[in-house]
């Protein structure tokens, strides 16, 4: 596969990007294959409902969703009863958000009313939460239509989606590989054209990673951005929920929906949320300062995903962005140091998974104490990846190694942080290959767990430092499609946006079509 | 620096976590790969370096003492595994004979 769409219908009569207004009713043609801006624009003109644009987001789900298995959980009732109130209120001519009745596959590990949510753990499964995480509130302010519950690795661990307790999700573009994790089915539901918008989390790259292989923009904001109220915790200092999407300014106008202060997340900070939507539309690169992270390349990373990478680099030079290769030599330090913190932090937060007051309960004959039933449940109730990362992060915090492992990655994590400053100095934003590989075939890496940790070692170091990191699409090798990163200074997400936007521009104007438009029909 | 099986069924257990020996057999050689691997931050990590335990500090983060509206009793109940009366119902927390 090259350059010709082989996608099942033909593209619809209007903008990909941008927020015009289609001219020749949208609901003709493929209202799935439309973009979120896309959608919503048709939505506020009165050309397509948001009844329907949910009713065909329903109907993609259930004629691919067996293949793709993104979905855990759909909420077609909850869905369509939202998107009918959007459109009673569009006609009574209330002012209706940016995003106003566009379908959303919604991470399973962000507590929502009325919906199970199981983070991908059998220990989790059949429990509803009692209240809607901050980000939900959001997006059902925002009047975005949550159609479900999206598959996962178990409590976010893992870069394949494999570690779910509910079977493995594929990647649309080749079904026999992984769609990155752990949002996995995300990523899935958009590429799959089953949602235009999706939320993911990414603690080490678990937003970016599966954008990356599946073709797709997926942005972790800065730390405490975004609430983490409701955000089932793995590892509490890096954990950050964000948007996938196709195109940089549906991402755009996802993360204006869900930043901004929360006084429920104490770790949430109050600064204005910068702004992401213009800067995915000024589409001027010039004089733009960019970084080449000479230690994110070389051994290790697929020729296919070099070239694609340098072609991009090129790309941008021709835009008028000034190139400079820049050094980070702690960066290759921010794996060993990741497999450290995130492990202590998630034996620590899974301690609340008891037995005593929610979930899976095993082994309460009468006669067993409480510390045997929490025990046989949790054996019964965590998958192998969940298992080796608490013991990890148990012996990584037990005393006598506390200082050699857990005190020196901490120590890590500031030297990493010093290398973005340092680079900061000279570039106003960093760029590095998303991943070292396009997707591995499922089952290629499951029973190495430190050849899978090798998936994020691009990702990683914005979640030590805390800065906000972009993956887009920029090319496929082998037909698989490969990932950009930017990275930015934290608090300066907006500028993600605009090298993002201009990039993309460049790239679709050069193919003629958005890169998605080549994956195969399902 | 090595894990050794029983060290691992001994964490397990630090963890309130059951193993069998098929997990124990699998896990022991995993931990002792991934701990080779995460080792090298001995090598950087010099004395003078303070750490970082959180990316974007705050300090004092307080929100107005006002009453707000918290979960009902019936609401945090209903995913509990047991329930009694309206409180969480848990297997007995102390030793028979005590």
């Amino acid at each position: 596969m090259t350059d010709h769409p082989t996608s099942p219908v033909s593209r619809p009569a209007v903008p990909t990007t941008g927020a015009a207004v289609p001219t020749a009713g949208a609901a003709q043609g493929d209202v799935t294959r439309l973009t979120a801006a896309a959608t919503a624009a048709a939505i506020a003109a009165g050309e397509l409902s948001a009844v329907e644009a949910t009713r065909a987001a329903l109907e993609r789900i259930a004629k691919v969703d067996d293949t793709v298995h993104a979905f855990l959980h759909v909420d077609a009732e909850g869905a369509l009863a939202a998107a009918g109130r959007i459109d009673q209120r569009r006609a009574a001519g209330e002012p209706l958000g940016p995003l106003a009745g566009v379908p959303l596959a919604l991470k399973d590990v962000l507590a929502t009313r009325g919906m199970p949510t199981t983070c991908g753990s059998r220990i989790l499964e059949g429990w509803q939460a009692p209240y809607d995480a901050t980000v939900v509130t959001r997006l059902r302010a925002a009047d975005v239509v949550l159609l479900g519950k999206v598959n996962m690795d178990e409590f976010a661990m893992g870069s394949s989606t494999e570690n779910s307790a509910y079977g493995p999700t594929r990647n649309p573009w080749d079904t026999t590989r992984i769609p990155g994790g752990s949002s996995g089915g995300s990523a899935a539901a958009v590429a799959a054209f089953e949602a235009p918008l999706a939320i993911g989390t990414d603690t080490g790259g678990s937003i970016r990673q599966p954008a990356a292989v599946c073709g797709l923009v997926g942005v972790k904001p800065t730390y405490g951005a975004v609430s983490r109220y409701g955000l089932v915790a793995f590892s509490s200092s890096l954990d950050q929920a964000g948007p996938l999407a196709r195109t940089v300014t549906d991402a755009a106008l996802l993360h204006a929906a869900i930043a901004g202060h929360d006084p429920l997340d104490s770790t949430s900070v109050d600064v204005p949320v910068p702004s992401v939507v213009a800067a995915a539309a000024r589409r001027d690169v010039r004089g733009v300062r960019v970084g080449v992270v000479r230690e994110l390349s070389g051994e290790g990373y697929d020729p296919g995903v070099q070239a694609a990478f340098a072609a991009a680099v090129d790309t941008l030079t021709d835009l008028g962005a000034e190139i400079v290769e820049v050094s980070c030599p702690h960066f290759t330090y921010a794996m060993p140091a990741y497999y450290l913190i995130a492990p202590s932090e998630c034996s620590s937060n899974l301690a609340r998974f008891d037995a005593m007051r929610f979930g899976l309960r095993i082994g309460d004959d009468g006669q067993a104490g409480a510390e045997e039933v929490m025990s046989r449940t949790r054996e019964a109730g965590f998958g192998p990846e969940v298992k080796r990362r608490i013991i990890l992060g148990t012996y990584a915090l037990s005393s006598g190694y506390y200082d050699a492992y857990y005190g020196q990655a901490q120590k890590v994590r500031t030297l990493i942080s010093r290398d973005f400053a340092a680079a900061y100095e000279q570039v106003d934003v960093l760029i590095s290959p998303t991943t070292p590989t396009p997707a591995f075939p499922i089952g290629a890496k499951v029973d190495d767990p430190v050849a899978m940790y090798l998936s994020d070692l691009c990702t990683i170091p914005s979640n030590l430092a805390g800065g906000p990191a972009m993956s887009l699409p920029v090319g496929l090798t082998d037909g698989l499609p490969v990932g950009l990163q930017i990275m930015a200074p934290t608090f300066a997400d907006d500028r993600l946006y605009l090298v993002g936007g201009a990039l993309e521009a460049a790239l679709d104007d050069r193919r003629g079509h958005p890169l998605l438009d080549e994956a195969p029909a399902l | 620096m090595g894990i050794t099986r029983d060290e691992v069924a001994h964490l397990a257990r630090l963890a309130r976590m059951s193993v069998t020996d098929a997990e124990l057999d699998a896990l022991a050689p995993q931990l002792e790969a991934i701990l080779s691997a995460v080792a090298r931050v001995a090598e950087v990590a010099a004395a003078d370096i303070p750490p970082t335990s959180h990316a974007v500090p705050l300090t004092n983060v307080f929100r107005p003492d006002v009453a707000r509206p918290s979960l009902s009793a019936a609401d945090a109940l209903a995913g509990a595994p047991a329930a009694e009366d309206g409180r969480f119902r848990v297997p007995r927390i102390l030793d028979p004979d005590e």
